[in-house]
């Protein structure tokens, strides 16, 4: 019997949807075994009937619901409740689903100071556009934006968590093959240290971190990735120690890592709770390297910011 | 007043947006919109980061083409830091937007698109859709398949990372080509595209000349355009200056970093995302479909439209072939399809060009940067129009001021007018059905947005 599958994206690049399609030739073998009844990236299915003329908002009915990108407005909240009343197992896809996301970064800031921005840039016309919210912020037939930018799991129960910016196809195939065989789902739940192979020679003299504006020391252009130095032992900052493994997929080997380049976290925390911040510091701290070399550490956090992880600033109350 | 029609997702385009239909008593269109529904705030939640981490960062604005956000975004760190990316950076940056681009258009046109043609714009929902394709022709889909995920494996076994890309970095990329793997992108290359004239002669035979009628009519506006040309004013999608062309054909060039000169965006109240216009023309924004005022179209077919000719031989083939049937400036909406094609042999074409560059291959790939104030324009023709990022920094080198203008918001008033017009022809007397409103989001679909 084939297994149904839904599939919604909300507050999202539809990255993790690319990352789907990235399976390639074995997308065409999942869809042997699974019909898919509402994709939106793909297929024609509408919320309020194929006429547009229903009332409610409608998805239909599926065994597995795949949820990909955070929760920002109110048309979010209702598609996610949707989907939780009309899908058996729902998984969160992707780190904004996960936990937030890069989109959470704005949990850094209210509301007012995103829209002010945003609708006062150097290429925006700001005169004549003043409406009934005196600002001139949109407000008509759109949905309202939420006070933060919420993971899946601040809204609606979450049955699967598939972390990463975007998840490796590998794990999508994976995790779709277990869900419709019934069999067991097994993720990598080590961190991306754990996973990488670069030469680490532990505690060493290293006081402070350097930007990521020159090359890694590394040999020839296709040594392989054994016979490099650990970044962050080169004294680059590397997200690997407090972030979940399994970018590589199958491959194993992290993917920013091979490519030359530090781990900026994509897969959130190695545990579903922790604080990739405050862990990467201590973790920092107690190499007894300098954290006051970071030029900032808010985007320590820039995938995992929701969850009341990153919140605006303090603001002290204008003087009257 | 009567009755109100909510297509609600617009589907298989990229991004989330929906169409709103006020039907009057008598069932004719009394006003039809395009809301985009979201808003995330980049322009605001970059500030203060370092900005060599910006290119990691805003490419995730889009998962379906990151390498734009990532290079355009590089562009700009280089601009803050005042640093010229090494030729041999520079030209693999350019090397994985190309390849990007000519996967991303097979991706649209098969998986996207062409369930409306090859399937039918009146067929069954449930089976007008690549999966749809995939029973009805499995050869074709099959074969669409490899040769997408060919185009896609090659960005990533190279650059390691390809959606929400790590490669390109502040000064040029971050690890060289080697010779063996330039051999095999070569031969890939080739192969693309063979199937990329493939597509051309497809859809030349099988799809356009079914759908003539259709593509002369549905959501046809008169617009102006906008697109990157170089000094010999050939199309040119990594690097070069803009190009605004009235409906008249005469335009304004000028340098990326002056957007602001020719450029704005208008504050529309249904629409989170702002609509972009030319202020240079000096006669304000209208969408008004009889006298549209500042409304030009970015992408596809603004490209070809603009450019007056195309660097490599088999697109400036097509391209002549095109003008001879359609004209220059060409109009009709669904244009937009045919000009992708022909900006995929083009994609192709170009990428083997690089490829065959004897620098591409040098391991200097990366300059030296040192942080420090400035601004930096970076622009670069993205898939779905022209995408500009504006950065500002201060001494430590940590963004003070944002603003991006991202490429399928040049479309949102052109899209709005489109569906208008499409849904005032074909809704009448309260008669439409299934069939209808999906050709109303054929209009849209045109734009890939």
């Amino acid at each position: 019997m084939k297994v149904n599958v839904a599939s919604e994206w909300l507050n999202s690049c539809s990255g993790c949807e690319i990352s789907i399609i990235d399976m390639g030739e074995r997308l065409l073998d999942v869809l042997q075994v699974a019909d898919i009844v509402h994709l939106p990236a793909l297929m024609d299915s509408k919320y309020f009937g194929q006429m547009g003329d229903k009332s409610h908002l409608s998805i239909p009915k599926a065994d597995v619901g795949i949820i990909s990108g955070s929760i920002r407005n109110q048309e979010h909240v209702e598609v996610a409740e949707e989907m939780r009343k009309k899908c058996n197992i729902i998984i969160a896809l992707g780190t904004c689903a996960t936990h937030g996301g890069i989109p959470s970064l704005s949990n850094s800031y209210d509301n007012e100071e995103t829209l002010d921005r945003y609708y006062s840039t150097e290429s925006t016309d700001v005169e004549n556009n003043k409406n009934d919210t005196g600002k001139g912020y949109p407000a008509k037939d759109i949905p309202k934006l939420l006070d933060a930018c919420y993971a899946l799991d601040e809204k609606i129960k979450v049955d699967i968590y598939l972390p990463g910016c975007p998840p490796h196809p590998d794990h999508i195939f994976h995790a779709l093959t277990a869900l419709v065989s019934g069999k067991e789902l097994k993720l990598p739940e080590k961190s991306v240290c754990d996973t990488c192979p670069t030469i680490r020679k532990g505690k060493g003299d290293l006081k402070k971190l350097r930007r990521f504006l020159e090359a890694p020391l590394y040999g020839a252009a296709g040594e392989s990735l054994d016979k490099m130095r650990c970044l962050l032992e080169q004294g680059f900052l590397c997200m690997g120690p407090v972030t979940r493994g399994g970018c590589g997929g199958d491959a194993k080997d992290p993917r920013c890592i091979s490519a030359r380049v530090p781990c900026r976290g994509c897969y959130g925390p190695v545990r579903h709770e922790g604080n990739q911040r405050l862990d990467m510091l201590n973790a920092l701290v107690s190499n007894g390297i300098d954290i006051n070399s970071l030029p900032e550490s808010t985007s320590l956090l820039r995938f995992s910011g929701g969850h009341g992880m990153l919140r605006p600033k303090f603001k002290k109350k204008k003087e009257i | 007043m009567g009755k109100m029609i909510n297509i609600q997702p617009i589907t298989r385009i990229e991004g989330h947006a929906s169409i709103g239909i006020q039907l009057d008593d008598d069932g004719n269109v009394a006003d039809a919109r395009v809301n985009v529904m979201s808003l995330r705030g980049f322009e605001k939640f970059v500030e203060g980061k370092p900005a060599e981490e910006l290119p990691r960062i805003v490419n995730r604005i889009c998962g379906i083409c990151p390498w734009m956000h990532h290079l355009a975004s590089n562009k700009a760190v280089d601009g803050c830091f005042g640093v010229v990316p090494t030729p041999a950076g520079h030209k693999l940056r350019e090397l994985m937007q190309t390849i990007s681009h000519a996967e991303d258009k097979l991706l649209h046109f098969f998986f996207l698109a062409a369930a409306d043609f090859v399937i039918g714009p009146d067929s069954d929902y449930a089976v007008r859709n690549v999966i749809g394709i995939v029973k009805a022709n499995p050869e074709l889909a099959s074969k669409v398949v490899k040769m997408r995920q060919m185009a896609k494996m090659i960005l990533d076994k190279f650059s390691k990372k390809t959606i929400h890309p790590v490669a390109g970095v502040p000064g040029g990329f971050a690890k060289p080509l080697l010779e063996e793997e330039r051999v095999d992108i070569l031969d890939k290359m080739r192969q693309i595209l063979d199937f990329a004239m493939f597509t051309m002669d497809f859809a030349k035979k099988e799809v356009f000349p079914k759908y003539l009628e259709t593509i002369q009519s549905l959501g046809v506006i008169k617009t102006g355009f906008i697109g990157t040309v170089d000094d010999e004013g050939a199309l040119n999608l990594y690097d070069g200056k803009l190009r605004l062309m009235k409906p008249d054909m005469t335009y304004e060039e000028f340098a990326p970093a002056n957007y602001t000169d020719y450029l704005a965006e208008k504050i529309i109240d249904h629409s989170y995302g702002k609509f972009p216009y030319a202020k240079s023309w000096n006669e304000g924004f209208s969408m008004d479909l009889e006298n549209p005022k500042g409304i030009y179209r970015a992408n596809t077919l603004a490209r070809i439209n603009v450019a007056d000719k195309m660097a490599t031989p088999k697109a400036q083939a097509e391209l002549e072939e095109f003008r001879s049937l359609f004209g220059r400036p060409a109009q009709a909406t669904l244009l937009y399809h045919y000009a992708r094609l022909i900006e995929e042999v083009y994609a192709c074409e170009r990428a083997i060009e690089i490829l065959e560059d004897p620098v591409i291959t040098d391991p200097d790939v990366r300059a030296k940067v040192e942080p420090k104030a400035g601004r930096g324009v970076g622009c670069v023709e993205a898939p779905r129009g022209t995408l500009i990022h504006d950065y500002s920094t201060d001494e430590n080198g940590l963004i003070t001021r944002a603003n991006l203008i991202v490429g399928t918001t040049h479309n949102l008033g052109p899209i709005n007018m489109s569906v208008n017009q499409a849904a005032r022809s074909l809704i009448k007397n309260g008669t439409y059905d299934e069939g209808t409103l999906n050709k109303i989001e054929m209009a849209v679909r045109a734009y890939d947005p």
